[in-house]
């Protein structure tokens, strides 16, 4: 596929879309046959082949699934051990939403918050950044250590800019591109920056977050006419703009299409090597993509934490077996 | 595991949060985050020492005779009377202005909101609405002077020896008053029509029923409460206007009628309200009675503030009305 | 069926019309408020043409004392020649513009920190109390503002605030009583200024609350939160409220009068702090003080010309305001 214009782009992103997906599919027929012919047991025909969507090349042939995780086990020079949660109970008022849950996230891999709805994945996750203090009943008990400080010891603000989060609907601010991304950079510095100290590392963002291509012709669009997939990727390269240690992600793809969600996954899997990323998803599917560590939460409880082929091959707990299966959900 | 529990089964944190404090505020945020307070709470206190302040002078000054006694021309404030005049004036502008624009109002918004053709008409008619809001009352009275001075409205007020025509007249002023009441109730019934559900239209039409069967029937009473709240709103609007009964109806100590037929020479009379009552006693004024003044303005007050309760009141039993605007009369 | 030509009449009216005629009626209705507006305006630019016949735009101007060119006029009779139209009315002009620009200028400024302060600073308790005693201040009748700067405040500047040096200093210009620039642009802010705040406060609590969320969770702290996103957020509605309240203070007739003085004195900054107590008399006062002489075409036209010109700012008000809005509004959110 040619490199197209970026406000061809935005303007028939839908359009564009479509006429991907059908070569895609037509690409895929293959692939699949391909990819089935090779699979030896169930989990690997549940396993959808990841697709590198890149827009100034030709779509590359997904790897098979083993040479997938070699490649994975082999690029995990997986990191020094960043955040720790040890007992960590989050209740509001009286009800309690999260009991007593202790993990570890390392640096360069992606860890999975994985279960049905309702059960504490995103409490969790919102009090890694003490997100949970905006709602005034809201106690937490256990530790929380950030490169083993407790993180209440921190302030608020400092913490969040080491640990940034994106949220499940895009929210980009009604300003310009430009603006959105700088946004952090801007606040957190004690003089105001110039946009020309502040423009190569707005463009480093875009990069990074895979939208440096499609607006970088045109910087000072209002962000709210963005596609909603792109307005996702504008609030990650926001979050990520001022290089935070850890990247949470809560249930980032599912208010989006297909093909969106397809390229944020693929930007998952090039962060994760700068950053830890947590992720919160209840698309099995997902989880199986594009996690290295998985923890299955229900009801509150911590009931399985391994690396994703143990939680999805062979699971301890019989729930998580019922889950993963599809029993319940 | 669980040694450190407590009642609700979470274990308490090591430590209380840390919020960023405001030793590391920028200084600029700092200030403002005073100023914030600062403005909230200096409006409160403004607001709660007019009050007070009327309230301490109205007990002070106010007599219950004065209510119902009517004002006599005196040099002394004790022999001056009460206000009772005034009172009866302040009503009867009240009622007349707003039979004269209720139908005017509530039919405009019905129709912009129901037909609403041609579309140009449309937009005209919004238009109107906000020249007429934004139009200073001294201007909408000088107005009134100006079309009830003619020889065409003689009838509605007094013609003076000479065959000037002087223009002023409860039902002149009342007229008047109706156009600084019509922005309040237009846009309180176009909200409220605005904000009726699509399908309670389409269950009449449905149902075979014309669309102004559908008006009466179904539209009609589920605004009720937000042409409730317009009426309200302008009348504390009329009750607070002193430029229009300065202009339109003057200050006369009494009321005075014109003419013989019963009501009409009410109508055609002149007066004073609550306000040219308070205007005139002031030093602005004929000036000398500034306790009857505040007296007076005392009563006012209470008015004004019922009033804004009633609005209150029919705004929660209603349905659709907004926080804080409601008190204010907003295109 | 032999009924009556009133019984028929009233049967017509009874049973339920068909859509045409209502529609008919209800548009008549709208139409005549339209029609009422256009004669509004057709009307007092009738009666002010003949200013502007004789003396053109130049009675905006400047040149000698504008109330005894009123006080001219009075005296001329019922047929006046064109050199008794001669008016210079710049000090009234003058007096409008620094009243109501004073009161928006102080009262913008508190509007948007109260309404920020009620949204999203002020706890529960104080915002439940904060709102309705606000609003409250938004009904008080102008006359009772201006009663009690006529009673108070005006002897209170008069016998404290200025001394009894100054006022010989300026005994040969003008008189100071204490009734002035001051208290009339305090009083106006204090008008003006829950207008503001209701629409302020209306359009802040309709911010998307993930747009606060998502700059706290870039590590911003609430404060700074609130006015990079929401205050950016809502300046149209900003604007629109500074438009409305400039109108409201321009129209402000009766309370003016009460508190600025009865010279039409244009007050001067180089003199000093006290030009603050300065009195002055904005056009809509002039209309109050002169209604009484509309019999003298003179002065008709003078004053129906003032009416006219406070209607024309009203209206390039708003039409500023929309152009005002228009680049804002690039970033709202569509549909």
């Amino acid at each position: 596929m040619r490199a197209k214009r970026a406000d061809e782009l935005t303007a028939g992103a839908n359009e564009f879309d479509q006429t991907r997906e059908k070569q895609m599919i037509a690409n895929g027929v293959d692939q699949r046959t391909a990819v089935a012919s090779a699979q030896i047991n169930d989990f690997e025909r549940l396993v959808p082949p990841v697709r590198r969507i890149v827009i100034d090349r030709a779509p590359v042939a997904a790897r098979p699934p083993t040479e997938r995780e070699a490649v994975r086990r082999s690029l995990a020079a997986v990191g020094p051990e960043r955040l720790t949660l040890r007992e960590v109970s989050i209740s509001y008022g009286a009800k309690q939403a999260v009991k007593s849950v202790s993990l570890a996230i390392h640096q360069g891999e992606v860890l999975a918050l994985i279960g049905p709805s309702g059960c504490g994945k995103t409490s969790l996750l919102r009090t890694l950044n003490r997100l949970t203090e905006l709602t005034p009943s809201a106690k937490r008990g256990g530790s929380v250590l950030l490169d083993g400080e407790e993180v209440q010891r921190f302030e608020d603000t400092k913490l969040r800019s080491r640990v940034a989060m994106v949220f499940q609907q895009p929210n980009p601010f009604p300003m310009s591109i430009f603006d959105n991304v700088a946004f952090a950079l801007r606040e957190q510095s004690r003089k105001r920056p110039r946009r020309r100290e502040l423009m190569p590392l707005v463009l480093d963002a875009l990069r990074r977050a895979g939208l440096h291509d499609e607006v970088c012709d045109d910087l000072d669009k209002p962000a709210l006419r963005l596609s909603g997939g792109q307005q996702q990727r504008l609030c990650i390269a926001r979050a990520i703009a001022s290089r935070p240690e850890v990247l949470l992600m809560d249930e980032p793809c599912s208010a989006l299409d297909p093909i969106s969600t397809g390229v944020i996954e693929e930007l998952i899997h090039e962060l994760r090597q700068d950053l830890a990323v947590v992720i919160v998803t209840h698309n099995l599917a997902q989880a199986q993509r594009v996690a290295d560590k998985v923890a299955f939460m229900y009801l509150g409880d911590l009931v399985e934490y391994g690396t994703a082929e143990q939680v999805f091959k062979q699971p301890r707990a019989q729930r998580t077996r019922d889950y993963v299966r599809g029993v319940f959900g | 595991m669980s040694s450190f529990l407590d009642a609700s089964g979470v274990a308490p944190p090591p430590c209380r949060p840390r919020r960023s404090s405001l030793r590391t505020w920028r200084w600029g945020d700092r200030l403002l985050l005073a100023s914030l307070w600062a403005a909230g709470l200096g409006l409160c206190a403004i607001s709660a020492a007019i009050v007070l302040y009327m309230g301490i002078r109205g007990i002070q000054y106010l007599r219950p005779a004065m209510l119902v006694t009517a004002p006599q021309a005196s040099t002394s404030q004790a022999g001056s009377g009460g206000f009772l005049d005034p009172i009866i004036g302040t009503v009867l502008l009240t009622l007349i202005g707003v039979i004269v624009v209720l139908p005017l109002a509530a039919g405009s918004a019905f129709w912009m909101v129901e037909y609403g053709r041609p579309r140009w008409l449309g937009r005209v008619v919004e238009s109107c609405i906000e020249i007429v809001a934004g139009t200073p009352d001294i201007v909408i009275a000088i107005f009134g002077l100006a079309i009830f001075q003619t020889r065409l409205l003689a009838p509605f007020s007094v013609t003076a020896e000479g065959g000037g025509v002087v223009g002023r007249s409860f039902i002149a002023a009342g007229a008047m008053m109706s156009l600084i009441a019509l922005p309040a109730i237009y846009t309180a019934t176009r909200d409220g029509l605005l904000a009726v559900p699509a399908h309670m239209r389409e269950a009449a039409f449905a149902l075979g029923k014309t669309r102004i069967a559908t008006i009466r029937r179904v539209l009609l009473p589920s605004v009720r409460s937000n042409i409730a709240t317009g009426v309200t709103l302008g009348i504390s609007r009329i009750i607070g206007d002193t430029a229009v009964v300065l202009l339109m109806l003057g200050a006369a100590l009494h009321i005075e009628t014109q003419g013989g037929t019963p009501v009409l020479n009410l109508l055609r009379g002149t007066g004073s309200t609550l306000t040219s009552y308070v205007y005139e006693n002031s030093p602005a004024g004929e000036g000398g009675a500034p306790q009857k003044a505040y007296a007076a303005a005392f009563v006012l007050l209470v008015f004004v503030l019922g009033l804004n309760l009633l609005i209150d009141f029919i705004g929660r039993a209603g349905a659709r009305s907004t926080g804080l605007s409601v008190g204010v009369a907003v295109v | 069926m032999n009924r009556s030509l009133s019984a028929r009449v009233f049967d017509r009216i009874r049973k339920p019309w068909p859509d045409h005629r209502a529609e008919r009626t209800l548009g008549a209705v709208s139409l005549l408020v339209v029609a009422i507006v256009l004669a509004t305006i057709v009307c007092i630019l009738a009666r002010a043409w003949p200013t502007f016949q004789h003396e053109g735009l130049s009675w905006l101007g400047r040149g000698g004392n504008v109330d005894r060119q009123l006080g001219d006029m009075f005296s001329t009779g019922l047929h006046p020649g064109a050199s008794a139209y001669h008016l210079r009315a710049w000090p009234l002009v003058y007096g409008t513009l620094l009243t109501a620009g004073i009161a928006v200028v102080i009262g913008l400024p508190v509007a948007l920190l109260a309404s920020i302060f009620i949204v999203e600073f002020a706890p529960t308790r104080v915002r439940k109390l904060a709102i309705p005693t606000i609003r409250l201040l938004a009904s008080v009748p102008s006359v009772i503002y201006g009663l009690i700067g006529i009673l108070v405040l005006v002897p209170f500047v008069g016998n404290h605030l200025i001394t009894t040096s100054e006022k010989v200093r300026m005994e040969n210009v003008v008189q100071l009583t204490g009734a002035g620039l001051g208290v009339a642009a305090i009083l106006l802010a204090v008008m003006i200024t829950p207008i503001m705040v209701a629409l302020i406060t209306e359009a802040l609590a309709a911010v998307p609350r993930s747009w606060r969320e998502g700059a706290i969770a870039l590590g911003l702290h609430p404060l700074r939160a609130t006015l990079s996103v929401s205050v950016r957020a809502i300046r149209p509605a900003i604007v629109a409220s500074a438009v409305l309240a400039t109108a409201r203070a321009l129209g402000e007739a009766v309370m003016i009068y009460m508190v600025a003085g009865s010279v039409a004195f244009s007050p001067k900054p180089s003199d000093g702090l006290i030009f603050v107590f300065e009195p002055l008399k904005t056009l809509a006062a002039a209309i109050v003080e002169n209604f009484e002489g509309l019999n003298a075409p003179a002065l008709r036209s003078s004053v129906y010309a003032f009416a006219a010109l406070m209607m024309f700012s009203a209206f390039a008000l708003s039409v500023s305001g929309y152009l005002v809005k228009l680049p804002l509004r690039r970033h709202e959110v569509r549909g």
